[in-house]
């Protein structure tokens, strides 16, 4: 799975950074038919975890609902230099990982 | 075995296929203990799994989704929740509800004192013109919500979306 991971490269300790993630993957629905009038089985990306810093600081859990090649922004307060990792895994077991680093000024 | 008995006996047998059948038709996402499970994919059992019993009030949550989308394959989102995120004073978790999605609730997003704010941006796939729902869980175990009429031009689910 293709994603990209964007992070500012530096940040002062305390400050507000934003991790943008998009990831490669069709969100498949499960009620979709394909040319054949077979169902097109479900397939979503249903969790995202981004540790940073030693310890999870987001978790996203997902469906269908989210649309096809997931975005997500989400904030995480810069306290070391370090990288900050999502991984995340699909109904099929498929798991991805992404990761950007930040360095911190203090 | 007399012939009402049989008779009975056979629609409680082809009533019992016609609930399997409904029940193998309905992905279930996050189905929490205690919510009948044939009620979970409703916007009522989506709102008592997440709320368990508690009351949410409008305020602090502010979402933000485009009253008219062209089509419902994605729809930009963004929600925010007014709140300190300190150790004390945080927001612990942010749920979407779409109404009219065949699964409402759309995604559980976890957070904490290190995300320094509560501000979450994703995009939707909804299933037509509805209503959103965000709610928020904070550490004090309150639940505050905000509500977003959308109108959708071309739903998601009918076609290649």
């Amino acid at each position: 799975m293709t994603a990209r991971i964007q992070v500012p490269q530096r940040a002062r300790r305390g400050e507000i950074v934003d991790v943008r993630i998009v990831i490669q993957h069709p969100m498949e629905t499960g009620f979709r038919y394909d040319a054949l009038g077979r169902q097109t089985p479900r397939n979503v990306i249903h969790t995202l975890v981004c540790r940073y810093d030693g310890a999870d600081v987001f978790r996203a859990e997902m469906g269908a609902g989210i649309a096809a090649n997931p975005f997500l922004r989400f904030p995480v307060r810069a306290k070391g230099t370090g990288d900050i990792e999502c991984r995340w895994i699909d109904s099929e077991n498929v798991a991805g990982v992404a990761s950007a680093r930040l360095t911190v000024a203090a | 075995m007399p012939d009402g008995a049989r008779r009975r006996s056979l629609a409680a047998l082809l009533a019992l296929f016609a609930l399997a059948g409904r029940a193998r038709s309905q992905p279930v996402m996050n189905p929490a203990p205690g919510i009948d499970a044939r009620i979970i994919n409703t916007p009522e059992g989506a709102l008592q799994s997440i709320l368990n019993g508690a009351t949410m009030r409008k305020g602090r949550v502010h979402l933000d989704v485009p009253a008219v989308a062209e089509n419902g394959h994605s729809v930009g989102m963004t929600v925010r929740v007014d709140s300190p995120m300190s150790e004390s004073d945080c927001v612990r978790q942010i749920d979407l509800i779409a109404d009219k999605n065949p699964v409402p609730r759309v995604a559980t997003f976890f957070l904490g004192p290190e995300s320094g704010r509560a501000e979450i941006e994703s995009r939707l796939r909804l299933n037509g013109t509805q209503r959103v729902t965000a709610i928020a869980r904070l550490s004090d175990g309150s639940f505050w919500f905000d509500a977003v009429d959308v109108t959708v031009n071309e739903l998601a689910c009918l076609d290649g979306g």
